[in-house]
């Protein structure tokens, strides 16, 4: 099932790697040998890593890679059975047992639990039988998501299979490509971790960050591109709430060009600092604080 | 197909992982031999890439796993290194002697040598007598009485709705499922409208407690408490700090209060030592608030706040650890003597993101602190930065709940 399935044209992370470039997507070589290892053993991926440095946004370039599906299932708190896999549709039920009984077409619940009847939810949708290729199906946000849920993932990722009481067991043809993402403000469960393909994603190095820079926001010039991401970067090292993601740093380019910006002043930075840190605290700390100092530090 | 030799090297680079301390399963094992048939496994970073995501599963093992891979696979078979992860999870084979250990067998010796056991009738009243005392006043023998207490002391943390749905009498959301359910059964008339409700749960609760050198008398008693705290409720965490924060709580989940204590003493580095709350707030805020400040979780910070340390940093984090939690609640030892007044600047610098300030020097504000647990709000208080309480507001004597008038 699984071989025949997957798509197979890759033999190697490289090439896997140039792919996910090519879709816009600048990844490093470890990254690459989780995902490919993920796709090709069939096994879920779980992504960690701070929030904004691209796990979401590799599941939707992995569908655009694999010209396939994608398929999102966003975690909270409470999420149950109903909201990610399935549901009768109650109403619809309801209706049609009245219209039974007064057009006499008898009063059994027969035919009620049908295909016609089911609302399939993501993790279902995940696994019809009818899929002709494997969708990416993305749980978002997995430590939102209570323990109770994620015994029940674990029993979907193992079997790949979810069995609906009233209509028997609804099997994948398609293994679909797993992506777990996590912010890690809850553990997920060591049962959980070793059925996955870990990997942390890390702030990009310096270089790579450029690129995706260059990448997203064609517009600018390199030396902006390079001072922009040098400013982020010493951001992070800073005691701040919550550091700039990548997903910032882009944002911030993106602003910077429409601002047709020639070079890095510190008014321009404190005029656009909301677009880079998203904590008042944190923006008031730097305007009064660090903007110089890391700035001439950049510079230097 | 890989040889037998690698496949024997890989069996021991994972028992040399394991005994560095990273949880590798056999699945996990074999997951690691999946990939090498898949990947090319004489490109050196390659084979390091796979074993990395197979082997690891979470990213504290990362940096261990990169000494452990280095060790193992260049020089030939050299013994493993013996990585040990801080803090050492609880031993129960071994019962560590410890400062802590030595330091109450001394204090034991300073007392009577020779202690009566009380009566069990006598012992319940003077166990009375012992609701109000100061702990820092009690005997080796009045201890033991307050820590039997202690163990029959009921905590009921408040509870939480949460988005969870059940099946209840009383709920205000209609229950479809079983409606069609009953339905079907009748004919296709709904007897009765089934509901649900959100579900309850305990909020978390989370400790930070000062064990520095001017809390010492209270540390044995205030763990002992702690213990049970975390025994009764299992979403308890505890840390601990002086000049360095701890965190204990796979310590307290021991059954035994002995050992529990013994080897929270052992994971101590700094016990009695001097008080850096600033610091050790930082600390758990950077690393350990996200992840156990979650569900509306409601924060029990133990100190006499006689802060060493940054009084601004005290201040930003303080504000920062209120905006964190449900509820901060500072519970200092020092409040139930009648003529203290929070005046020690880190105190009051704290106090103004503080929700409740309350004394904890005796069994009976123990039991006042477990009551007020029950009732807190459901919404969170607040959040207006407060003026400075007056030193009227302290005035009265013996007071069992200063809480602040503007709280609303």
């Amino acid at each position: 099932m699984r071989d025949s399935s997957i798509p197979t044209s890759f033999t190697t992370p490289a090439e896997l790697l140039e792919c996910l470039a090519a879709h816009g997507y600048v990844a490093e070589d470890a990254l690459a040998m989780s995902v490919f290892l993920a796709v090709r053993m069939g096994r879920p991926l779980l992504l960690e890593g701070a929030p904004g440095v691209g796990k979401t946004l590799l599941a939707r370039t992995l569908a655009e890679v694999f010209e396939t599906r994608l398929i999102r299932l966003q975690c909270y708190e409470g999420l149950d059975l109903g909201q990610a896999a399935y549901e009768w549709n109650y109403p619809k039920q309801l209706l049609e047992l009245q219209s039974r009984r007064t057009s006499d077409r008898g009063e059994g619940t027969e035919g009620l639990f049908a295909d016609a009847f089911l609302l399939r939810r993501p993790l279902l949708q995940a696994i019809d039988a009818s899929n002709d290729r494997p969708p990416v199906l993305l749980v978002d946000e997995l430590d939102r998501s209570d323990e109770e849920f994620e015994s029940f993932l674990l029993e979907l990722l193992s079997e790949f299979q979810i069995t609906i009481p009233e209509l028997g067991t609804l099997r994948a043809a398609h293994r679909p490509i797993v992506i777990l993402t996590s912010n890690r403000t809850r553990d997920v469960h060591d049962a959980l971790r070793r059925r996955c393909i870990y990997h942390w994603i890390d702030y990009p190095p310096f270089e790579k960050e450029v690129e995706i820079v260059r990448l997203k926001v064609p517009g600018l010039s390199q030396h902006v591109a390079r001072r922009v991401v040098d400013f982020t970067q010493r951001l992070r090292h800073e005691d701040l709430a919550k550091p700039p993601g990548v997903a910032e740093t882009v944002e911030w380019a993106e602003a910077l060009r429409v601002l047709a910006v020639t070079d890095l002043e510190p008014t321009t930075v404190s005029a656009t600092l909301g677009l880079v840190l998203k904590y008042h605290d944190d923006v008031e700390t730097v305007r009064k604080q660090l903007l110089t100092r890391l700035l001439d530090a950049g510079a230097a | 197909m890989i040889g037998a030799s690698v496949e024997h090297s890989m069996v021991g680079f994972a028992r040399a992982l394991r005994s560095a301390g990273i949880a590798v399963g056999i699945d996990q094992t074999e997951s690691f031999a999946r990939a090498l048939v898949l990947v090319d496994a004489t490109v050196r970073r390659d084979f390091y890439l796979a074993a990395r995501s197979t082997l690891v599963s979470r990213r504290e093992d990362l940096s261990l796993f990169d000494t452990v891979f280095n060790a193992f696979w260049t020089e030939e078979r050299a013994a493993p290194p013996r990585g040990q992860r801080i803090p050492w999870a609880p031993r129960h084979d071994h019962v560590p002697r410890t400062a802590f250990a030595a330091y109450m067998a001394q204090r034991a010796r300073a007392e009577d040598p020779d202690v009566e056991v009380p009566e069990h009738e006598k012992a319940a009243s003077a166990l009375e007598l012992l609701q109000r005392k100061e702990f820092a006043q009690l005997t080796a023998d009045e201890l033991r009485s307050i820590e039997r207490a202690l163990r029959e002391l009921r905590f009921e943390p408040a509870l939480r709705v949460t988005r969870r749905r059940v099946p209840s009498r009383r709920g205000r959301i209609l229950d479809l499922r079983r409606a069609l359910r009953a339905a079907s059964r009748h004919g296709g008339v709904v007897p009765a409208l089934p509901k649900r409700r959100r579900k309850v749960k305990r909020r978390p609760v989370v400790v930070v407690a000062d064990i520095s050198g001017s809390m010492e008398i209270y540390s044995r008693i205030l763990l002992q408490f702690l213990h049970g705290l975390t025994r009764i409720h299992r979403l308890t965490e505890t840390f601990v700090f002086a000049t360095r924060l701890t965190c204990i709580t796979s310590q307290l989940r021991m059954r035994n209060v002995d050992e529990a204590l013994e080897h929270a003493a052992a994971a101590i580095a700094d016990f009695a030592g001097g008080t850096r709350i600033a610091e050790s707030l930082r600390t758990f805020n950077r690393l350990h608030a996200r992840r156990v400040l979650r569900r509306g979780a409601v924060l029990l910070l133990i100190s006499d706040g006689w802060e060493t340390g940054d009084l601004s940093l005290l201040d930003a984090q303080m504000r920062k650890l209120q905006s964190l939690c449900h509820r901060l609640i500072w519970l200092n030892p020092l409040l139930g003597r009648a003529t203290y007044r929070p005046v020690a600047v880190g105190m009051s610098i704290a106090l103004q993101h503080v929700d409740d300030f309350l004394p904890i020097h005796s069994l009976q504000s123990l039991r006042d602190l477990a009551a007020h647990l029950a009732r807190l709000p459901s919404r969170k208080g607040r959040r207006a930065v407060r003026p400075l309480p007056s030193p009227e507001s302290f005035a009265g004597v013996g007071m069992t709940k200063p809480s602040l008038e503007s709280r609303p």
